[in-house]
């Protein structure tokens, strides 16, 4: 069953330099107990999406399109509503656990505000399910954590509190915006191996946001890449990784130093990811791609399935994946 | 050719407890601990290990911005700890650094020409302005920059041309060693690749050392001739780049290898990867014995007793773990996988 569902989403922040589109025209459905990656580079626009889906973008930024929770428009609703659909529906997580967390708020508190927020009851009940859920994220000894300060944490034990915390609501979605980028990769592995755990125990869905093409591979079913704000290919992850259509892909793929195999040389994309208020009118990837055709700089090309991918690119799938 | 010996080289901090009084003792925190290795001429030595491992303050010792406590960093059969300050600042000129950060590396109200030349101008300050703006635009092109942006400041730059600029930094003494100190992980990974391939083109023409610090083992197995992994401060295993990640022997080097992931799900779903518990113990007060046997899969307890030493398994192979062959063989992927 469909569980959420963007169509079209475009996120626009007005400023001084005029206009910047940070995301064009996203789409994307997610079912229940399903993982999802976005991946992209840095200025892609992958947290922006996040963020417009949450009603968190900064003060400059609007929203278009639709996104659909459980088939009702969540886009544009008041702060009241949201914070209803926040936590108890979807919920986030961020990349540094450290600022995400109040440096002045014991952990017990910080966790207990949130159920006695959302489901009303008491601050007793509260304590006993938030030792629950440390338990369940394996934080040992955790009712004697309660009393401790985010910084008399580690960093991946923060992320585990991170992580306790939007779960305790028991939401239907979780947002995960780069969870393991500030983590040492032993801990790294942890925290996914913990994620998907969490995923089959309370069948959340999940939309995991990276740059890393490593943790997609195992974490997730359905991938989009994103470049300069556009969906460049999206699809299975198992059919994306193994025959990628799209240059952009490709090259990504490409420029990853490998364990497994050893390379002589990286192969590169030349040039430098783009500026976003100077975009060009075509597609965005132009400037920096092989493949690229006199139209692709005046004329963007649509997003179409071909085969399992879905892709936006004027150049044959054949020419691409040769 | 030898060019760097490093001898039981350790790094020790001072730190204050909390609450202390200006004449209490203070802790001794031990940040690198009786490293030793010989890095050649035209060599790249790779050290990884996680946050908290000593690689950064390690390759700080070996340049000299943080002193050494105990031990020998020979450069051609002169030891730099015992040098005089003086000399020591002099010899800087062979050795350049690298940073993690790049814009944070440069100063923001310093044109770029001028950035590229402070090294030249500070070691060598009777170059004339044209001799230095020659080189300067010379360092330039070689890591890729177009000569005419020297007037430009770093702001205006993106990250990946910030550390290129930063490379044409180190580079403009001709220096004999490199260190890189987390060259490439505040870049995207498309830009990633430029700056490797670019590091590793030049160490090649110039045939310079380098000393290639980085968490993430793929770069550092890529970049490397041998790598060099760190625990706590410990040397744990130090083997040809590509032979420690074929054939691991020290337990921990194998849980780094089986964490880091593949971007390939075919081969990712068939490959066991044993998650390592826990997390780094404090390096105010480390584990007795083996640094590392809170956290080890085939911990016993002779472990908590004596510090492993660093055995040779074999040429150019060191492991410092006993046990290390009453292990199952590792591989990265199980023979049976396909290889597309």
């Amino acid at each position: 069953m469909t569980l959420l569902e963007i169509d079209n989403l475009g996120v626009t922040f007005d400023t001084a330099d005029g206009d910047v589109h940070a995301v064009n025209g996203l789409s994307l459905k997610i079912n229940e107990g399903e993982s999802l990656a976005i991946v992209g580079e840095s200025g892609s626009g992958k947290s922006q999406s996040a963020f417009a889906v949450m009603g968190l973008l900064a003060k400059n930024g609007r929203a278009t399109g639709s996104v659909k929770l459980d088939g009702s428009e969540i886009l544009g609703l008041p702060e009241r509503k949201l914070n209803r659909i926040r936590a108890e529906q979807i919920a986030m997580i961020f990349q540094d656990p450290m600022t995400s967390l109040n440096p002045y708020l014991k952990i017990g508190a910080q966790m207990s505000e949130v159920l006695t927020l959302h489901k009303g009851i008491s601050r007793k009940q509260a304590e006993a399910e938030s030792v629950q859920m440390l338990d369940a994220v394996r934080i040992p000894d955790a009712a004697g954590r309660l009393n401790m300060y985010p910084h008399e944490f580690s960093g991946g034990m923060r992320q585990r509190i991170m992580i306790a915390i939007s779960l305790l609501c028991r939401p239907r979605l979780l947002i995960a915006d780069e969870p393991t980028t500030a983590l040492d990769v032993t801990v790294q592995a942890q925290i996914m191996t913990l994620l998907a755990e969490i995923q089959k125990e309370f069948g959340t869905a999940m939309i995991l946001i990276t740059h890393d093409l490593g943790i997609v591979a195992d974490a997730c079913e359905c991938t989009i890449v994103l470049y300069g704000g556009r969906v460049m290919e999206q699809g299975p992850t198992d059919d994306l990784f193994a025959k990628p259509t799209h240059p952009y892909t490709l090259g990504l793929l490409k420029a990853v130093p490998r364990l497994d195999i050893d390379q002589d040389e990286l192969e590169t994309i030349p040039g430098e990811p783009p500026d976003m208020s100077r975009l060009p009118a075509g597609c965005p990837f132009c400037p920096r791609c092989g493949f690229s055709k006199p139209r692709c700089s005046t004329t963007q090309p649509e997003l179409r399935l071909e085969g399992q991918l879905r892709r936006a690119c004027h150049a044959d799938v054949a020419e691409v994946a040769a | 050719m030898t060019l760097l010996s490093v001898r039981n080289l350790s790094v020790t901090f001072d730190v204050m407890p909390r609450g202390a009084w200006p004449w209490t003792k203070p802790n001794k925190l031990q940040a690198v601990t009786d490293v030793s290795f010989d890095l050649a001429a035209g060599e790249t030595l790779g050290i990884v290990g996680e946050s908290g491992s000593g690689k950064s303050t390690l390759a700080r010792a070996i340049i000299g911005t943080v002193p050494a406590a105990s031990g020998e960093v020979i450069w051609e059969d002169t030891d730099l700890t015992k040098m005089s300050p003086r000399d020591r600042r002099a010899h800087r000129r062979e050795t350049q650094m690298i940073f993690q950060d790049p814009l944070a590396a440069l100063n923001p109200r310093m044109p770029v020409g001028e950035i590229i030349a402070e090294p030249l101008l500070t070691h060598y300050p009777q170059t004339s302005k044209k001799e230095a703006r020659t080189k300067v635009g010379e360092m330039m092109e070689r890591v890729g920059l177009l000569p005419n942006l020297l007037n430009r400041y770093p702001h205006e730059f993106s990250g990946g041309q910030c550390q290129r600029i930063g490379i044409a930094r180190a580079l403009i003494l001709s220096p004999r060693l490199i260190v890189c100190d987390e060259p490439v992980s505040a870049l995207d990974v498309s830009v990633q690749a430029q700056v490797v391939n670019l590091l590793k083109r030049i160490q090649r023409e110039m045939g310079l050392s380098m000393i290639f610090i980085a968490h993430d083992l793929s770069v550092v197995k890529h970049i490397s001739d041998r790598t060099l992994v760190m625990y706590l401060g410990r040397q744990m295993e130090r083997a040809d780049a590509r032979a420690i990640v074929r054939d691991p022997h020290h337990p921990y080097t194998r849980a780094l290898i089986a964490s880091a992931p593949i971007p390939d799900p075919v081969r990712e779903k068939a490959r066991h990867r044993p998650v390592l518990e826990g997390e780094l113990p404090s390096p105010l007060d480390p584990p007795s014995g083996c640094v590392f046997r809170t956290r080890c899969p085939i911990a016993r307890p002779a472990c908590a007793e004596e510090r492993p030493p660093l055995v040779e398994i074999r040429p150019q192979h060191v492991v410092a773990c006993p046990y290390h062959d009453e292990q199952e063989p590792y591989q990265i992927l199980p023979a049976e996988t396909e290889l597309a």
